[in-house]
């Protein structure tokens, strides 16, 4: 059994339930199934017309609906569906009564074209429309549930509400990163003893025309629309760029001990979180891939552990020629002459980018990865880049047996975080 | 009891309507006037932001460039902040300084907005004139104006603030768990250096009509907060910025920094908001703080909204304190964010200076005495009950 402080002699943090939803289905189930048989979540767009854009695909996730659709609103749900699932593994607390606080990955809110367009309609403005006529509506008119709506508070204070978590919650978006950091801050507050427990989400369900725009002008996405489920193509000579997605993950972490004395099943174990933040570039990294480098050695340097003991490595592998580059020139300076040999796939290739979420979503799917012993494939590997070579499971899943596994998580902003997770035997 | 791992505020920068730099709002605030923006948005009042000499702090005109106003003001503040605890351009140490920035979202293009507003109806196909606009009039870089992280993305990029990046969301909530979760890892030695704060620029129509699709802006006559209740209350915005250095009592000394104050406690909560549940959150975080808290020598600076119902509820928690009270609201307007970051700093400016600046307005009583302590109170416009103690260092 192993012990319930760590090597700085910190509580050990554990996972002991898991939530996921992705535009391949509900639940770790139907996910691990499809992402073990290669399967892509990538569709073509419905949610909204798709004339004139020149990316009309995302990983949506179409099967989950609200009464006043917006990204917050889906989010939010999404997020109460993975933490129904997290929480039911876990047996942790009672219904509505979390004993631990909420660490929240969340996309940034704002109000959406939809309510513009409403709040156009009530102002009665005839021609030219003015934000002075939408604030008259506002005045006016009903439009109380759009100001708590579109506070970036309300998915935060919902969840609370509704799953009795702890404390105020914190809602954090470190852009693609997002999920990675939200992990951190629940694995820093056990460390300091201040709670047994935190719930650690990731949530992201914005594909809806600006945002798409917004990733389409700054040329990051794919545009290799048909067939959808050839877009997403991390380490291939060909790809082009990321294909927005969608999708929730949910994690309970515990200390160890507390985990222990409750009789709860560990799932898995959050043996090191390493950061750094890179001051190059909004968009780029540094081209000598320095902050990447650091940031997976602080994570292993957390975890106690060296290069040697990484048995895979859940890649933040988005298919854009810039992000796959600069991701293998940082696991190839850590990893030295073992970087070609350790494994390193992209569940992106499948599921899409889940931007914000998809930090609390790869580490789901890290420990499953550990769990199973079968490593997810990178789907779309047509044309081997040999500035690349790294072993990215080729289209199909292989076993192996995986102690320890990094997860990867970069994004905008200079933003990396990397996680270390291990089996706990 | 001083202990190593005390947080220590060592580094202040605020911008606000007051002006810049903690010297400009020490003056302002000991000969205070409002400053008001009444013509921009009427019939609504804003504190306008007032001039900046943004090369003093970001050099560079590309940065200047590709950033929007709420960037500018916290990456300008940001700086103000580093220089002010002698860190500044320090590359080493500034490569392990870790971040934690409160922040909302970013300007949009309102000309954009109403243009496709406009249009949109008479549009045969209004989906494809949507797509069609989107695409063509937005600013491929407007969006990194946008992404709320993108602040703490621009303070490494201009500063060089690498050791850590993490943007909190959440109004005024937001800046209060900054402060807390970054005095919780000094105390931790989860480490040893941090800069926390956040900008909001009140100069956008976008955020007015947030605030009143809740109802809550306040028209004429813009009366100082608490006066401003008895005629139904209300928000009145303003553009602040203001970014903390703080760090552990042991960094602080062997690097012959000098303290303005201490953090001595930061609580933070949330509740419903039925009648009487913010005052109980209240009571409950100020009981946590027993044998620290010390009433004969303590003034408060309230971080009241304006909110009606959270801001007469907390008035009647303060009355029944019956300590000498500021509302640094009345003195740079509702900033959501970086709120409580600024009602900081007036509290360790007040400690330093050993003087609590006198009364905005009638209902505040002046105060003789030094302030030893001062308790700084956060009550979000909508939701996030926050209270903190600051202490001589």
């Amino acid at each position: 059994m192993p012990a319930d402080t760590d090597h700085l002699g910190r509580p050990v943090v554990v996972v002991t339930g898991m939530g996921v939803l992705t535009s391949l289905g509900q639940g770790q189930a139907d996910n691990w199934k499809a992402l073990s048989n290669g399967i892509s979540g990538i569709r073509r767009i419905s949610r909204f017309p798709t004339e004139g854009l020149r990316t009309t695909i995302a990983g949506t996730v179409d099967f989950v609906s609200v009464p006043e659709p917006s990204a917050p609103a889906l989010s939010e749900r999404l997020a109460e569906l993975v933490i129904d699932e997290a929480v039911a593994e876990a047996a942790i607390g009672r219904p509505g009564d979390f004993p631990g606080p909420l660490f929240l990955a969340l996309p940034p809110v704002e109000l959406e074209w939809t309510q513009r367009f409403e709040l156009a309609a009530a102002s009665g403005a005839n021609e030219a429309v003015t934000y002075d006529d939408l604030i008259r509506a506002a005045h006016n008119g009903s439009f109380d549930r759009y100001y708590s709506r579109f506070l970036f508070a309300s998915v935060g204070e919902a969840l609370a509400d509704r799953f009795g978590t702890k404390g105020s919650p914190v809602a954090t978006s470190t852009a693609c990163a997002s999920g990675g950091t939200a992990i951190q801050l629940g694995v820093e507050a056990i460390r300091r003893g201040e709670t047994d427990a935190a719930l650690v989400v990731g949530t992201d369900s914005s594909v809806n025309p600006e945002s798409l725009v917004r990733f389409s002008l700054l040329g990051a996405l794919s545009t290799r629309n048909n067939p959808p489920s050839s877009a997403s193509r991390p380490f291939s000579k060909d790809r082009e760029g990321f294909v927005m997605a969608e999708g929730a993950g949910a994690l309970v972490l515990e200390s160890l001990a507390s985990a222990r004395a409750r009789g709860a099943k560990v799932l898995g174990v959050v043996e090191g979180c390493g950061e750094v933040a890179d001051g190059f570039h909004r968009t780029r990294s540094s081209p000598d891939g320095k902050p990447i480098i650091a940031c997976i050695r602080n994570a292993l340097a957390d975890a106690g552990l060296v290069p040697d003991d990484i048995d895979y490595i859940n890649a933040h592998g988005t298919g854009t020629p810039e992000n796959d580059k600069m991701e293998w020139i940082g696991v190839s300076a850590v990893f030295g002459e073992r970087a070609g040999s350790v494994p390193l796939s992209s569940n992106k290739s499948m599921i899409g980018h889940t931007l914000t979420a998809a930090g609390a979503v790869e580490a789901i799917f890290t420990l499953l990865t550990i769990r199973s012993g079968l490593l997810p494939p990178t789907i779309n590997y047509d044309v081997p880049d040999p500035a690349l070579p790294a072993d990215c499971v080729p289209n199909v899943a292989r076993p192996a047996s995986v102690r320890h596994a990094i997860s990867n998580s970069f994004g905008f902003g200079g933003q990396n975080v990397c996680v270390v997770l291990g089996s706990g035997e | 009891m001083a202990h190593e791992r005390d947080a220590l505020i060592t580094g202040i920068g605020i911008a606000s309507c007051l002006g810049s730099g903690i010297d400009a709002h020490w003056a302002a605030l000991n000969d205070f006037s409002p400053v008001l923006d009444t013509d921009s948005f009427p019939p609504f009042a804003v504190h306008p932001l007032a001039p900046l000499d943004l090369d003093q702090q970001i050099p560079k005109r590309g940065d200047q460039r590709q950033m929007e106003g709420w960037q500018r003001l916290g990456v300008f503040t940001a700086g103000l902040a580093l220089e002010s605890a002698g860190v500044k351009g320090n590359t080493d140490l500034l490569s392990r300084m870790g971040m934690i920035v409160a922040a909302g979202g970013g300007e949009r293009d309102c000309a954009v907005d109403e243009a496709i507003l406009s249009g949109y109806r008479k549009a045969p196909d209004p989906g494809a004139y949507l797509n069609e606009h989107l695409l063509g009039d937005l600013r491929p870089t407007l969006f990194l104006a946008q992404l709320s992280n993108l602040l703490a993305g621009n303070i490494s990029i201009v500063h060089g603030v690498t050791g850590s990046s993490r943007t909190f969301m959440g109004e005024e909530a937001s800046g209060a768990d900054a402060v807390r979760i970054a005095c919780a890892r000094i105390a931790a030695r989860q480490v040893d250096i941090m800069l926390v704060g956040g900008s909001y620029n009140a100069h956008r129509p976008d955020f007015l009509l947030l605030i009143e699709m809740g109802k809550l802006l306040r028209r004429a006559p813009f009366d100082p907060v608490w006066a401003r209740q008895a005629s139904g209350g209300g928000i009145i915005l303003g553009s602040l910025g203001c970014f903390l250095v703080i760090e552990s009592r042991a960094h602080a000394a062997a690097r012959g920094a000098a303290p303005y104050a201490r953090i001595a406690a930061v609580r933070t909560d949330r509740c419903r908001r039925r009648p009487g549940e913010a005052t109980a959150n209240a009571r409950a975080q100020l009981e946590t703080m027993a044998g620290q808290y010390d009433p004969a020598t303590t003034a408060v600076i309230s971080g009241a909204t304006g909110a009606p119902a959270a801001t007469l509820e907390e008035k009647s928690f303060l009355s029944d304190l019956g300590l000498p009270v500021r509302a640094s609201v009345t003195a740079f307007g509702s900033a959501a964010e970086p709120q409580v970051p600024a009602s900081l700093a007036l509290a360790a400016l007040s400690i330093r200076k050993g003087l609590l600046f006198p009364p905005l307005e009638a209902a505040e009583q002046t105060m003789t005495a030094p302030p030893k302590q001062v308790l700084v109170t956060s009550w979000g416009h909508w939701r996030g009950e926050a209270l903190a103690l600051v202490t001589e260092a």
